[in-house]
């Protein structure tokens, strides 16, 4: 069987296509499928010759083997330091082969490039700055998947999610419809609380056009509420657009380019249909890299930025603070030990370090809050990133992999970790269940909003 | 023999070296794609400047980025080794010697005794490199025998060099024996991994130029890639 039903080369790009795929249990059958796809090797061969140039095969050549990545990598650190895990070895001996075998490979070594695709790497690139040649695994990873995907080669859940982005512009089946009535819905929750209290759809020429993550819809509404909270209480003049309003990408994990670029135009054309000042996404690391930092490559935009300035929630809320838009009670204050989880994709790849500090400068009380080891530019992956949190079929590699955030958190002794991204959040959530070490964790949005001093006309009549 | 080594095939090696390297220097930049790259090198030269040259400067200095101050051992290793590597070749005074006599200039020199010091330096690094290869498993399952051929490479012109210097037997067979391994190397360089001479500085200024560009240089974080 050359091509499964299921487990195939072509993209899911249909609503009904989405449903058949989520009926097949865990991916069970699409994973029996994959046993006997075969390796369109011309093809693959071909795409090689036109996207793998100067930069990649330059570093697959000119590693000198030196092995000085293998202690950057976490998953080499929690896997016993099993050599098999050394960054170098991971990329020669798939994406390396590949190439030494002109695409000529067979189906179960392209199902072990898969495991290692997704399962040895979450494309945090933290090799990338421990390699004296400067070489980013990482980067050579994130390619890798895209020739995968076009091979079929690709975990369940994320063919699926890229998938959804190609039927609903959004990581899940969640419709422009879903979006306004839910954020309606909540804002109208809070309305008591917080009088005046609005969502601003479609509002042309605001100084903000807010941006999230699917997930907030489907499963924290609360998220979209103090978001809305934040913005009415810092005095903002912002909007959310109806169509073009997901920030992420689980097409950019699934290596699909042709969903990613579908997606980054979405927001791009709600960016130039609204004229925002600025967009604001919200707190998730890889819906930062892929919009804003990514995006713009894929959307052909040769200045590789996005059509209006776009940052990221802690570079809005750092600004709030300091400005006074937002003032903190100093007495409610955090007065508990805490930590902060410094992203992959925004501090690492975007150079926000010393922004989220400023943040917690305001936030918590002097004395309480402790910094991971090692921490900014050189923290580790949270152990769930590049998509690793949602795939069902490596959970027992992910979870292992949790054990460095893990050891991370309790070296601090914190009791608080704050994660101002999804998918960060997601895996410390994970780790607390998995291991039980007593921690809470969250986003800043909730933290901020129960010590607000808010302005005595924004409070709501006695 | 002698004659031939320091006639004609040392104009060859040197110019395959020189053209070789200049060849690849040019496939290598004008393969570079914004688009696959994923990188606006032309739209932001100047920011990928800075990120280019912050970024070979730093890993050039011993200890100078995290990456090295998190291996100390291998950092000293292998500055002990790359720094006698660079200078020797370089600066040693027959070498330039030799070099006026062919091509009728020379560099800058050192003196013997310092330049002694640098070649044992370089040798012990070097054999503590080798070392490493064969006992640690991360580097270990890295290695295949183009890593020993590169290794074998680079330490015969080391080790003729040093037998001709303090004349251990027949001194005209290791000079002998010295330009000959020395010449290999010249020509191995565009052809073989030691091809890193030069392309280190493009593979550094390329991932600088990433970060610089695209990676948050745009923040103004002094971070060292």
């Amino acid at each position: 069987m050359p091509e499964g039903t299921l487990c195939n080369k072509k993209p899911v790009e249909t609503a009904e296509g989405i449903t058949t795929l989520l009926a097949d249990q865990s991916g069970k059958t699409y994973y029996e499928e994959m046993k006997s796809l075969e390796i369109d090797s011309d093809l693959l061969w071909k795409t090689i010759q036109n996207t793998c140039k100067s930069r990649m095969r330059t570093w697959l050549e000119i590693c000198a083997h030196c092995g000085m990545c293998a202690d950057s990598c976490f998953l080499y650190l929690v896997n016993g330091k099993d050599p098999k895990q050394v960054p170098a070895y991971k990329i020669q001996s798939t994406l390396g082969e590949i190439i030494k075998k002109k695409g000529k490979v067979g189906n179960a070594f392209m199902r072990h490039a898969m495991e290692v695709a997704w399962a040895q790497c979450t494309c945090c690139n933290r090799c990338g700055m421990y390699c004296p040649h400067g070489i980013d695994t990482g980067i050579m990873f994130g390619y890798l998947r895209g020739l995968l995907y076009q091979q079929g080669f690709v975990p369940w859940e994320m063919k699926i999610g890229a998938g959804m982005h190609r039927v609903y512009n959004a990581q899940m089946d969640v419709t422009d419809e879903d979006f306004i009535d839910t954020f309606e819905w909540m804002v109208e929750e809070y309305e008591e609380d917080y009088p005046g209290l609005t969502v601003p759809v479609d509002v042309e020429d605001a100084d903000i056009m807010y941006t999230i993550n699917a997930r907030e819809v489907k499963h924290y509404p609360e998220d979209l509420a103090e978001a809305a909270i934040l913005y009415h209480v810092a005095g903002e003049k912002w909007t959310v657009p109806s169509k073009g309003w997901e920030l992420t990408s689980l097409s950019m994990f699934a290596g699909d380019w042709a969903a990613c670029k579908m997606q980054v135009e979405s927001v791009y054309a709600a960016m130039e249909r609204l004229r925002p000042k600025r967009m604001v996404g919200t707190e998730c690391g890889h819906a930062h890299r892929a919009t804003v930092v990514e995006g713009p490559y894929w959307a052909g935009r040769k200045d590789g930025r996005p059509p209006v300035e776009s940052i990221h929630y802690i570079e809005w809320l750092a600004e709030a603070l300091r400005t006074g838009k937002l003032k903190i009670d100093p007495a409610k204050r955090i007065k508990e030990p805490v930590t902060l989880q410094d992203s992959c994709n925004y501090v690492r790849n975007h150079g926000m370090r010393e922004v989220a500090r400023e943040i917690i400068s305001y936030i918590v009380e002097p004395g309480y809050f402790i910094e991971m080891s090692p921490n900014k530019e050189h923290n580790f992956c949270c152990g769930g990133g590049g998509g690793f949190n949602g795939i069902g079929y490596f959970r027992k590699q992910r979870n292992v992999g949790l054990k460095c955030k893990r050891d991370q958190i309790l070296a601090t002794g914190a009791k608080l970790v704050i994660a101002p991204c999804h998918n960060c959040w997601d895996a410390i959530r994970d780790l607390e269940e998995e291991y039980e070490i007593g921690i809470k964790w969250s986003f800043l949005k909730p933290l901020i909003i129960k010590m607000l001093d808010i302005p005595e006309h924004l409070r709501p009549k006695e | 023999m002698y004659t031939l080594l320091t006639g004609p095939v040392f104009y060859i090696s040197l110019g395959v070296c020189i053209i070789g390297m200049i060849v690849r220097f040019y496939q290598y930049f004008n393969g570079l794609s914004w688009q696959l790259d994923r990188v606006a090198y032309k739209q932001f030269p100047g920011m990928g400047f800075k990120g280019a040259m912050r970024s070979i400067y730093k890993w050039l200095i011993p200890y100078g980025t995290y990456g090295w101050r998190s291996q100390p051992v291998m950092a000293a290793a292998f500055f002990g080794f790359h720094i006698g590597a660079v200078l020797i070749p370089l600066f040693l005074i027959a070498h330039n010697v030799f070099l006026r006599e062919k091509l009728g200039f020379s560099l800058f020199t050192i003196s013997t005794p310092y330049a002694d010091w640098l070649t044992w330096i370089a040798v012990i690094c070097l054999f503590f490199l080798v070392l490493r290869r064969l006992v640690l498993p991360e580097v270990r399952i890295l290695t295949d025998r183009k890593d020993w051929g590169i290794l074998l490479i680079s330490i015969a012109p080391f080790i003729t060099g040093m037998l001709a210097r303090y004349q251990v037997g027949d001194y005209s067979f290791w000079l002998t024996a010295h330009i000959l391994t020395g010449e290999i190397v010249l020509l191995a360089i565009p052809f073989t991994k030691l091809s890193h001479v030069f392309l280190f500085f493009a593979s550094r200024a390329q991932l600088g130029m990433d970060f610089g560009i695209k990676r948050g240089g745009i923040k103004g974080t002094k971070m060292a890639w």
